[in-house]
């Protein structure tokens, strides 16, 4: 994240301040972390036009980055999008996905 | 039924957790978090899910959650339960949480059993999720209870002396039903809606019920990561995972894939099973086939369905 200092710095303290029993107060806290990195080669891409909403892609995505967005789209209510920031390019999503909308692309291709 | 246009959109589970790419666990933990009916609260055993969801000072969990060791799931699960009803006893706090054990196959079918054993027979009201990826993967893939026989693992390796681990996986839905328990299921992450489906039954159950759900994982079972859905759903259409409910000791069929796929469809995409296709291994592979038909048939035999596999 930006400027301001990652929870693994906030946390480098002196023993006696360390939480007992390394107890943890911030839930989610991963959300922080850069799993996009482990990307290698390849990157999910959606066609909003062949997409049909039916979220499978949602539910089977380990790193709980298809998210559904609240962004009308023709007769959709809702968009699927993909979350970079988090996606580890496993790619079950495109391999899951009915209609063929997600397709993996290389890394470097800008998508929209 | 479980639709998926009205699941939650909550996620309880969040990303950046270290799980590998493809990892099947780590879908099964979400979905059992989705189905979810209200508060809820997780122990969890040591294992993959734990080690990389849980590393300080980060946490993938929104949900209160607890480390227990591999032997002690179920019965930390056990006073967990005991300590929410004092409190509300107390009037600290109102209103029912639900607890959910999460085990993987090695901590559940080889360590953990006992306090499993001993939390059934006491009764408590808490779910047990045993993920199944059929090995010890987060020590680096040691065989365990639930390795399916013919698996090449780093202590059963495939070579001239053994074609892989010799013992068949035990059948663990059996030993939880034979506790007489009210709920007890087999489930994968292949069939989400079913898997899902279930988890929210044996959430509503009062007393203890067990899921056993099969996680493919890609590094374990040396596939390729987008194959995981895949593999978790072959497993139960060629019956070497049938999937299935023990509902007050009435087995029910889940799904009945008709004519069972060969089992070479599902050993084909995998690196721990490579060496059953070679020709001089084909007797461990009829073998294989032979033992993984009587289990399907036996299970359909329980169900009370015509035992037939065409």
């Amino acid at each position: 994240m930006s400027k301001e200092k990652s929870l693994a710095e906030k946390m480098k303290l002196p023993w006696k301040k360390m939480p007992i029993a390394g107890i943890m107060f911030e839930p989610g806290s991963t959300v922080e972390y850069r799993t996009g990195e482990w990307r290698i080669e390849k990157k999910p891409a959606i066609n909003q036009d062949k997409c049909i909403r039916c979220f499978i892609c949602w539910i089977v995505c380990p790193d709980v980055s298809i998210t559904r967005q609240p962004k009308p789209y023709k007769n959709y209510t809702e968009s699927v999008e993909v979350d970079y920031y988090h996606c580890k390019g496993c790619g079950i999503c495109a391999a899951e996905c009915p209609v063929d909308a997600i397709e993996m692309v290389e890394e470097s291709k800008v998508v929209p | 039924m479980v639709v998926l246009k009205d699941l939650t959109k909550e996620e309880l589970y969040a990303p950046g957790h270290r799980l590998c790419a493809g990892c099947g666990p780590s879908i099964s933990i979400r979905m059992a978090l989705k189905a979810a009916r209200g508060p809820i609260a997780a122990v969890n055993a040591t294992g993959c899910v734990e080690v990389s969801t849980t590393i300080f000072p980060y946490t993938a969990w929104r949900i209160p959650w607890i480390h227990a060791l591999f032997e002690n799931t179920a019965a930390v699960a056990s006073g967990l339960e005991y300590a929410y009803d004092a409190l509300e006893k107390r009037g600290a706090r109102k209103g029912k949480v639900d607890i959910i054990a999460i085990g993987g196959d090695g901590g559940t079918f080889d360590i953990g059993i006992q306090a499993l054993s001993g939390m059934l027979e006491r009764g408590h009201d808490i779910v047990y999720l045993c993920y199944d990826n059929e090995a010890y993967m987060n020590t680096g893939i040691q065989r365990s209870g639930a390795t399916p026989r013919g698996a090449a693992t780093t202590t059963t390796p495939a070579g001239r002396v053994i074609p892989g681990k010799r013992e068949w996986k035990k059948d663990f839905a059996g030993i939880c039903a034979a506790h007489g328990i009210s709920y007890v299921a087999t489930a994968s992450i292949g069939f989400f809606s079913d898997y899902m489906d279930k988890m929210k039954k044996a959430i509503e159950v009062d007393g203890p019920a067990v899921i056993h759900v099969l996680t493919p994982c890609p590094l374990g079972w040396r596939s390729n990561p987008a194959d995981t859905i895949k593999l978790a759903k072959v497993a139960v259409q060629t019956g070497l995972f049938p999937i299935y409910e023990v509902i007050n000791g009435k087995y029910k069929m889940s799904m009945k894939p008709g004519t069972l796929l060969p089992i070479e469809e599902y050993f084909k995409l995998q690196g721990r099973f490579s060496h059953l296709l070679k020709p001089e291994l084909k007797d461990e592979l009829e073998a294989i086939k032979k033992g993984a038909e009587a289990n399907y048939k036996r299970i359909l035999g329980l169900a009370g369905e015509p035992v037939t596999t065409q």
